[in-house]
């Protein structure tokens, strides 16, 4: 029973820390307010082998764990979630079910590119008309000869429209089950494909820099090859898919939950107000150490679900805690934290009104709190 | 070819530094050491040759035996292998002593070429890159903006107040950089877990042939007399316009012959 850092897992949130201090936090302020995708930024994240962190090195992975993308993406986080999103869903969305599911052809094809950050990938799930209801997909894909026919739409794909994205993989209904269910499979469109639409990008509230579109397939052709996984298996694909990425979602809400608290001590201890800090006031350590209680624990909630998943015992339950959890106390120390930076947490340059802005989403995106309450509920039996 | 980096461990220089009080040298204890930051560009330099021309990149460092974890961090950014001179004695050495014990070590890895960080965050001194060379008998080019390696010729861009020299010298030699060299790289994580694996050799003075006597406060031809802090700093002028404001930032500026 132990939750401290190997050295190297220190080392690798001691180098991941810096790089966000160095490089991402001198010019996010910026891409955050003309809502463009940091390439520079994601370039040097790349070299740094943050996309290929939890994969073999045999695809040009750096041999690390689930868990060693976790603590970079909490490092990340906490000075900006734009960037921590962008790896996110490039690894864990992107990347993962092609190393998971993939063919060796597929796997050859894209992987070295995604695992060096040089191309992304997107995941096309969600759809305008169905989010946390996956089973309600409407977007269709017909065998014809030996192409798939897609139709349909998907919303809020992240990655899904960059200069580099390379592909989308999307789930559709391709036949019905013997059970009357709908015969979902995971397909790869390649950026490009004529049919293959990628609308303007959302005006979105929080995670401006960040790249995120609405897509459309209109009689989009790509060959039978570009089946990901077996056919038929495309729902059982994603939920394994999904339950990691809670994880991942967490790590990176405690990273702006740790954010909150970093720059709330900073600020505390500048600002004066009647003659003397306001972090002397208890009012504020109050505050700040109700944020570092939340910070913690929910720390401690993402380490066991990522250490049961790394020792192939069942974690859809702490992943669960670990989403939900996480994604609550981000909202609440983002929430005190521009209280206590007063008028000034609410002026866009300070970074904890981005981390406000880009708090709330976290109750929502890879499954909403109720759906991770569902998921808890259920896996007690209820 | 066979690249030599030196690497120094120094205190954090972003936060509180001190002097001991019983022999004035660095507080090492209660500071966060890190790698000197200079060095980093060193070593990325270092990588960047041995990428373009190959050979081998060895870090060589001078300190306690805590200089260990700046070395594994110098090691997780590609270098294959690292010498540590690790001895009691060399405790409150001068520059002059920290040449010698370098220059000898130097003198047993047969470098094509040295390069280390213009200047040390602690020490600030400038002169370690001058002293090697001086010892070992090669060139020094110190300095540097830019290095190009051309066979066995090296050219660099010597940075200087009014702008750059540009001076050429046979390989061996030793070569100082400034940060406005290149960009260095952090450590990924295979670079880190590869670092592990990797030889540090540990000499002390008696592998270097250096009398114990000839370092430390002994063979010290400087020596910190006395420290005290830096004063706080003053408030500094306030100037409140009342119609005149701009001829009083004038005066200001000229009396503090800022213009």
């Amino acid at each position: 029973m132990d939750f401290r850092l190997t050295d190297e897992q220190a080392a690798l949130r001691e180098s991941v820390r810096d790089f966000a201090r160095e490089v991402v936090a001198p010019v996010i302020a910026e891409h955050y307010e003309q809502h463009t995708f940091p390439y520079e930024v994601i370039r040097q994240m790349g070299k740094m082998g943050l996309f290929g962190l939890p994969f073999g090195e045999e695809h040009g992975g750096m041999g690390g764990d689930y868990f060693a993308l976790c603590l970079a993406l909490e490092e990340l986080a906490r000075v900006d979630s734009s960037v921590a999103i962008t790896l996110e869903a490039a690894v864990s969305l992107g990347a993962m079910p092609i190393y998971r599911f993939g063919t060796d052809e597929q796997r050859a094809t894209w992987l070295p590119k995604l695992l060096s950050g040089e191309a992304l990938a997107g995941f096309g799930l969600t759809e305008p008309g169905t989010g946390s209801d996956a089973a309600g997909t409407q977007t269709r894909a017909v065998l014809d000869g030996d192409h798939w026919v897609i139709n349909g739409s998907k919303a809020f794909i992240t990655n899904s429209g960059t200069d580099i994205t390379a592909l989308v993989t999307v789930t559709a209904v391709t036949g019905t089950n013997p059970d009357g269910s709908k015969e979902l499979s995971t397909i790869i469109v390649p950026t490009g494909t004529p049919g293959f639409t990628v609308a303007p990008g959302y005006s979105k509230v929080g995670w401006t820099a960040s790249d995120t579109h609405e897509l459309t397939f209109d009689d989009c052709r790509v060959p039978v090859a570009n089946l990901l996984g077996e056919r038929g298996r495309g729902f059982a694909q994603f939920l394994q898919i999904l339950d990691e990425g809670r994880i991942a979602i967490a790590a990176l809400a405690v990273g702006l939950a740790q954010g909150c608290v970093d720059e709330s001590i900073r600020y505390a201890k500048e600002r004066h107000a009647f003659g003397r800090p306001i972090g002397a006031n208890q009012a504020i350590q109050f505050k700040i150490a109700d944020m570092e209680l939340k910070a913690h624990t929910a720390r401690l909630a993402y380490y066991d679900a990522a250490a049961r998943m790394l020792a192939g015992e069942p974690f859809k339950r702490q992943a669960a805690i670990a989403k939900l959890h996480a994604s609550t106390i981000a909202v609440d120390n983002a929430r005190e934290a521009t209280q206590i930076h007063g008028g000034y947490g609410f002026m866009n340059e300070y970074p904890v009104a981005r981390f406000w802005r880009d708090s709330k989403i976290l109750e929502i995106g890879e499954g909403t709190s109720e759906v991770q309450r569902m998921i808890i509920a259920r896996d007690l039996g209820l | 070819m066979n690249i030599v980096v030196l690497v120094k461990q120094v205190p954090d220089s972003g936060a509180d530094r001190n002097l001991r009080n019983d022999d004035n040298t660095v507080d090492r204890g209660s500071a966060n050491n890190v790698i000197n930051e200079m060095d980093e560009y060193a070593i990325e330099e270092a990588l960047k040759i041995k990428e373009a021309h190959g050979g081998e990149v060895t870090i060589l460092t001078m300190g306690p035996d805590r200089a260990t974890e700046s070395i594994r961090k110098a090691l997780s950014m590609g270098p294959d292998k690292a010498v540590h001179v690790v001895d009691d004695a060399l405790h409150g050495s001068c520059a002059v002593a920290t040449s010698k014990v370098l220059a000898a070590a130097l003198g047993q890895l047969n470098a094509d070429l040295v390069i280390c960080g213009a200047e040390s965050t602690d020490g600030r001194v400038q002169v370690m890159p001058h002293m090697i060379a001086e010892r070992l008998g090669v060139a020094a080019l110190t300095g540097a903006r830019k290095l190009t390696v051309d066979g066995g010729t090296l050219t660099v861009e010597r940075q200087t107040e009014e702008g750059y020299e540009v001076i050429t010298a046979a390989t061996p030699a030793v070569v100082s950089v400034w940060d406005t060299i290149n960009e260095p790289r952090y450590p990924s994580f295979k670079g880190i877990m590869a670092a592990k694996k990797k030889p540090v050799q540990t000499l002390s003075l008696a592998d270097l042939g250096v009398a114990p006597t000839e370092v430390g406060f002994d063979g010290a031809t400087s020596a910190v007399v006395e420290h005290s802090k830096r004063p706080p700093r003053s408030g500094g002028a306030k100037i409140t316009d009342e119609g005149e404001g701009g001829v009083k930032l004038v005066e200001f500026l000229a009396t503090e012959k800022f213009v």
